[in-house]
């Protein structure tokens, strides 16, 4: 009987316990979250983010940032979570119903889709308030979709051509060769009959968004467009099957590596500095890696960083590689990550970190310390390149769209498909999406 | 005797009260609902979400309406040429990398169950592929097949057996099949080990009357060890052809599904469709029909078993 009473006690405690347990940790969860959201009432808010960890802004410079964040702003804590470009969207999307970040970096390509599916907000009425018309006009499409500003402008970024001017001068050859389309491939072949190197060229033309991103560029190059004026696939047509051509002869004639086609914009940096090609395409980042003797065995001297070469249109505008920082609808401290963007995106903190990524403001590219900093080479490109940017399609469906023109280009640069053919195939997937 | 005891318990519990009888079932229930909670929450719940989730056209984490669609996500995959090419890709790298597993797998047990010096250090260095996580051997074997700085082009080349560096990956084809290397290498662990525990089994004395009869080794391989050993073949048969079925973060480390969707497998073609372009009704429909195709593989397996004396209910 005394034993059985224990054991009804035990049991009783026990239960009382857990009770009382899980009422504690309910209480500690819902303090910790109101403590967390409450930033008026004086405790300290924390703030999830996602980047990436890749071309634009180094961990790092990310880092950085936010450390004089947080000493600005004692009363924000900021977590930061760094992944890979290709989860970037997924991660987005996969997190977005549970909240998981605040401030999300986004890509010039998802205004459409993460606003028009209500995974960002509409800052807008934030974004207006800052001094737009200071911005580089390809930085604030960035952001935009029919009008409203699904982020803040962050990266500014364009895919420009590098070249090895060592390797260039053993052929014969200056970058003065390498200012248009026709120039760039008789430079190609003097590097390869010279013996200089086996495959000049190399393309980031893996199955990826990155392969697109090496197509605009050639798209704006040869006069074609993505989508004409009533928003339907134009690619298929005219500059869009000789960007595509163009690329395949790259191939074809043994000037491009054939590894372009699994290849993304680390590799062909890793390539560029082992000195296995000497002509590429890349982002702001390989300026930065290609010099960095303890990353490259080319000299800092012999890295050229050039306007993209004219193809048979009047100009030759760059890929626009921009990327804005986003706050989720899942964010429940709204106002810390606009403190929080505002921040990283003001003109002093961009000023202070230019060797990966140049500032969103027109104005820091007449400032001698980001002359200094960024280099005068970058800076004098970057002024010429930037304002002539083309942008990819801002359609809702656009991911998807971008997933079969990525497996149609790459089925004709391997001999799968011819262009024209792969291309209209490719064209029925924006068709859809437009 | 056993009838007197059930029925003097019988009167145990009858002289006790209700409250106190069903005290034990609530505390039983108390201690229980905590791990219901977590089941219900992690699996049954998404489960049947999904399901309700691939009858309607969701696009959006979230949506702004539930357009319902009946069947209309199974028969448009059922219809879809990119989806049975998945499937078709999917039920190569199954096939291949299960057989080539089971015969390394074989031969690797054979070796670690004889007699030799040292046999618990090549013991613990096969199991070594198996514990690495899936996502670092892929990683591994897309730098080591890497076209400008990997192993296999370095090494193949001074050993004069190539006489330039390769782009492996670039290939569909072949890039389906190195993915299918790289499953082979991290699993055939697993399944050496299974048939290793078969092999303990078999009696030596048989081996020792075979060789007293003149048979050979090879003979006793075939006469005493394949039979003696199908039911732990049967065995991992099923584990491994069900896990290959499902083959993911391989192929997601190793190429992203390319180059030219070469190496998309059917739960990469899902994962793309629900996630990247956000079909979540058709990502559902797709992930239950790829249960169907796993349920119709195990219904053949558990033949197989049944077949070898295993008693599946």
């Amino acid at each position: 009987m005394g034993d059985d009473q224990e054991r009804r006690y035990t049991r009783r405690r026990f239960l009382g316990s857990a009770a009382a347990s899980s009422a504690a940790f309910y209480l500690a969860a819902c303090g910790g979250s109101s403590n967390s959201g409450g930033g008026s009432s004086g405790g300290t808010v924390t703030l999830n983010n996602l980047f990436q960890q890749q071309a634009g802004y180094s961990a790092e410079d990310i880092a950085g940032m936010t450390k004089e964040f947080e000493k600005a702003h004692p009363n924000i804590k900021v977590n930061n979570t760094l992944v890979a470009y290709e989860a970037l969207h997924d991660k987005i999307v996969a997190a977005a119903p549970a909240g998981t970040y605040d401030v999300v970096l986004g890509d010039c390509i998802w205004p459409a889709e993460f606003g028009s599916k209500g995974i960002v907000v509409d800052m807008s009425s934030k974004v207006n308030e800052l001094p737009a018309s200071q911005i580089f006009p390809g930085a604030i499409q960035m952001a935009q979709y029919q009008g409203k500003y699904y982020g803040m402008p962050w990266i500014l970024d364009t895919k420009y051509l590098y070249a090895n001017k060592k390797m260039l001068l053993q052929a014969g050859k200056t970058t003065a060769d390498l200012k248009t389309l026709t120039g760039m491939v008789s430079t190609l072949e003097a590097l390869k009959n010279h013996g200089v190197v086996k495959y000049p060229f190399m393309g980031s033309w893996q199955q990826a968004e990155a392969v697109v991103c090496d197509y605009a560029t050639l798209l704006g190059a040869f006069g074609g467009k993505f989508l004409d004026e009533e928003g339907k696939p134009a690619f298929n047509k005219g500059g869009g099957v000789q960007a595509l051509e163009f690329m395949k002869m790259l191939l074809d004639k043994k000037l491009a590596n054939p590894s372009s086609t699994t290849a993304i914009e680390e590799d062909v940096l890793k390539a560029f500095a082992a000195e296995q090609i000497a002509v590429n395409w890349n982002w702001t980042f390989q300026l930065a890696g290609a010099t960095d003797p303890t990353k490259s065995k080319v000299a800092k001297a012999d890295v050229a960083i050039l306007h993209t070469p004219l193809g048979t249109a009047s100009t030759a505008p760059g890929v626009n590689g921009g990327q804005p920082v986003m706050i989720t609808t899942g964010s429940k401290h709204p106002d810390e990550a606009w403190t929080y963007i505002k921040f990283i995106t003001s003109q002093p903190v961009q000023n202070n970190y230019v060797a990966d990524s140049l500032p969103i403001w027109a104005s820091s590219y007449q400032d001698p310390e980001v002359i200094k900093t960024a280099g005068s080479q970058l800076v004098s490109v970057a002024k010429t390149q930037l304002p002539d940017m083309i942008l990819r399609p801002q359609v809702t469906d656009y991911n998807s769209a971008s997933q079969e023109l990525q497996v149609q280009i790459q089925r004709a640069l391997l001999g799968k498909a011819s262009p024209q053919s792969a291309l209209n195939t490719a064209a029925g997937a924006f068709e859809s999406s437009a | 005797m056993s009838r007197s005891v059930t029925a003097a318990s019988g009167q145990a519990r009858g002289g006790t009260s209700w409250w106190a009888r069903t005290r034990e079932s609530r505390f039983a229930l108390a201690l229980l609902i905590p791990s219901v909670i977590v089941v219900f929450g992690i699996v049954v719940y998404p489960v049947i979400k999904t399901l309700i989730t691939s009858f309607y056209a969701v696009d959006s984490p979230f949506p702004k309406a539930w357009p319902g669609v009946g069947f209309d996500n199974y028969t448009k995959a059922l219809s879809s040429a990119h989806f049975w090419s998945a499937v078709e890709r999917t039920a190569y790298f199954t096939f291949v990398s299960t057989a080539l597993e089971l015969v390394f797998g074989i031969g690797i047990a054979l070796l670690l169950y004889a007699p030799l010096r040292m046999r618990w250090l090549f013991r613990t260095i096969v199991v070594l592929p198996w514990a690495l996580p899936t996502i670092v051997n892929g990683a591994m074997w897309r730098y080591m097949f890497n076209a400008n700085y990997g192993v296999v082009n370095a090494a193949l080349t001074q050993l004069g057996l190539l006489h330039a560096y390769k782009a492996w990956l670039s290939s569909p084809f072949q890039a389906l099949n190195i993915v299918v290397l790289a499953d082979v290498w991290k699993n055939t662990s697993l399944v050496a080990f299974f048939l290793l525990a078969g092999l303990t089994t078999i009696p030596r004395d048989l081996y020792e009357a075979a060789r007293i009869d003149g048979v050979s080794a090879f003979q006793a391989f075939l006469r005493i060890t394949l039979p003696l050993l199908r039911p732990a073949i049967v065995v991992v048969l099923v584990l491994r052809t069900i896990e290959a079925f499902k083959v993911f973060d391989i192929i997601y480390v190793m190429t992203g599904g390319g180059p030219a969707n070469g190496t998309q497998s059917v739960t990469f073609y899902t994962y793309q469709r629900a996630f990247s372009d956000e079909l979540f009704g058709y990502g559902s429909a797709l992930a239950y029909l790829i249960v169907l195709f796993i349920f119709g593989l195990a219904a053949v397996y558990i033949r197989a078993l049944r077949s070898e004396g295993y008693a599946v209910t």
